[in-house]
């Protein structure tokens, strides 16, 4: 069996708030043949939407010394926060340009570092459909799940799209195919596109807004009667299920709609346990939904 | 107050949009304030944050009145008017170097200095900063802290001397452990 290596960056949120979705990617990378190296010294990627927004040199200088790191073996790097991807990808494209990569490599030379911008970064999604493909993902799935999913990709799978690997916004349909490769069917729902509300700086200075973004949203997938929402970033995950809290508090709401990050579902697809993939670990129960396709926690 | 006054044309300056044009935003001179950034922003359909002012207002030169503003913090950075815009303005790119203008000039939320701080500390924007964050982690069957700056205190110093080197700590005034 064929095994891909990529060096994978954890960001700041999974390993740190969400360790879950974390455990979930370990266990279910092995069986698709995806070899995990550690990044060892990474730090934040830094965030796009506060580390970026104070000043752009800082968020330069620090995503280079990330993908600094990456470089030592050459491997490219597996994502799963699409503010980390945002983040590196923009950066190796920043460094294709010879003066960028000459400033930042005298910043680098300070802490003895070098960088070239070789490694690519790549969001799991993108791993998963070019690198692994989907008749691979398939042999590896033993216990279809019979659920209908609603589906949030968030922003930055997506934005700019300039710099992204897809070719298209609108007719996006990659994780729509995954999540169904699992036996599930996506639902679609009104405002499906529409930005989860954390990013920008918001969720930390702005809560209030934030939440009614979420809120909109948590209102059309209670509507659409989907079982579970399934995301591929942990901080939209973050923010749909810490967050379904706060606006349950916030807006005497009662929503309970449990919140699936993508590896997640593909392990209990692939016959791992509920607490394997660390659904006992999440804000919002997951029952409702581990009843439906006929499991328990 | 809504904002209805008659702008005073002596105001007026090249100067904001020239600085964002050399920052590489030249094509926000191309702006035809059709509106559809502002039509497509989830954040603006809730709030009173209007791109198209915003850019508008950038272009006539009203530096201080941009900047001081707080709706510049409204956006999610989601890229939809980026994405929309009909003369290819990098305009999300466009609100973060503003952004980086506004906190430059001293207008910076106390929450963001905090996360700041908290990068400068531990080099991570949202670190394991409680006993229940690693011990979440081994009931997870991880190790208590993950392989980053966390596990290497010499990584960590590398990330903040380059944090000192670009005057990230002065620009967000940190002081050392608060």
């Amino acid at each position: 069996m064929e095994e891909h290596s990529y060096n994978l960056f954890l960001g700041c949120v999974i390993p740190n708030r969400l360790p879950q979705i974390e455990a979930a990617t370990r266990l279910v990378a092995p069986k698709l043949g995806i070899k995990i190296e550690e990044m060892k010294g990474a730090s934040c990627c830094p965030a796009p939407g506060v580390i970026r927004s104070f000043d752009n040199e800082t968020w330069l200088a620090i995503v280079s010394r990330n993908i600094s790191i990456a470089e030592e073996n050459g491997h490219d790097m597996l994502i799963l926060c699409n503010g980390c991807y945002g983040t590196l990808i923009a950066g190796v494209h920043a460094l294709q340009d010879p003066t960028t990569l000459e400033r930042v490599n005298k910043l680098l030379a300070g802490v003895k570092r070098k960088v070239k911008g070789s490694v690519k970064a790549k969001h799991l999604t993108e791993v998963l459909y070019k690198d692994i493909g989907m008749e691979r993902i398939e042999e590896t799935i033993t216990r279809p799940i019979n659920a209908r999913c609603a589906i949030h990709l968030g922003c930055h799978l997506l934005k700019p799209s300039d710099i992204r690997p897809w070719g298209t916004v609108e007719d996006f349909t990659v994780v729509d195919e995954l999540v169904e490769l699992t036996g599930a069917t996506v639902v679609d729902y009104k405002l499906a596109d529409m930005c989860c509300g954390a990013g920008g700086g918001l969720r930390s200075a702005e809560l209030k807004v934030s939440l009614d973004m979420v809120r909109e949203k948590l209102e059309a997938i209670k509507q659409a009667k989907a079982d579970c929402l399934v995301n591929v970033c942990n901080f939209c995950h973050l923010q749909f299920d810490i967050g379904q809290v706060q606006v349950n508090k916030e807006f005497g709401t009662d929503y309970q709609i449990p919140i699936l990050y993508y590896t997640q579902l593909l392990g209990l697809a692939q016959g791992f346990t509920p607490k394997q993939m660390g659904l006992d670990k999440h804000y919002i129960s997951v029952e409702p939904f581990l009843e439906k396709i006929g499991m328990s926690l | 107050m809504l904002d209805r006054r008659i702008i005073d044309g002596n105001k007026f300056n090249q100067k904001l949009a020239d600085e964002m044009a050399e920052a590489g935003y030249d094509r926000i001179r191309a702006c035809i304030q059709c509106g559809t950034c502002t039509a497509t922003c989830p954040a603006g359909r809730r709030t009173a944050y209007r791109t198209r002012q915003l850019i508008r207002k950038a272009l006539l030169g009203l530096r201080e009145e941009v900047l001081s503003d707080p709706t510049l913090w409204l956006c999610t950075t989601c890229g939809t008017c980026q994405e929309r815009c009909p003369r290819k303005i990098e305009i999300t790119d466009a609100i973060t170097f503003l952004r980086n203008l506004a906190v430059e000039a001293g207008y910076m939320r106390p929450e963001h200095r905090g996360v700041s701080h908290k990068f400068i500390k531990t080099g991570h924007a949202v670190p394991i900063d409680d006993e229940k964050w690693s011990k979440l982690r081994e009931s997870l069957g991880l190790p208590p802290l993950p392989p980053t700056v966390h596990c290497y205190p010499k990584a960590l110093r590398e990330v903040q001397k380059l944090l000192k080197k670009t005057g990230f700590d002065k620009l967000v005034e940190y002081k050392g452990d608060d």
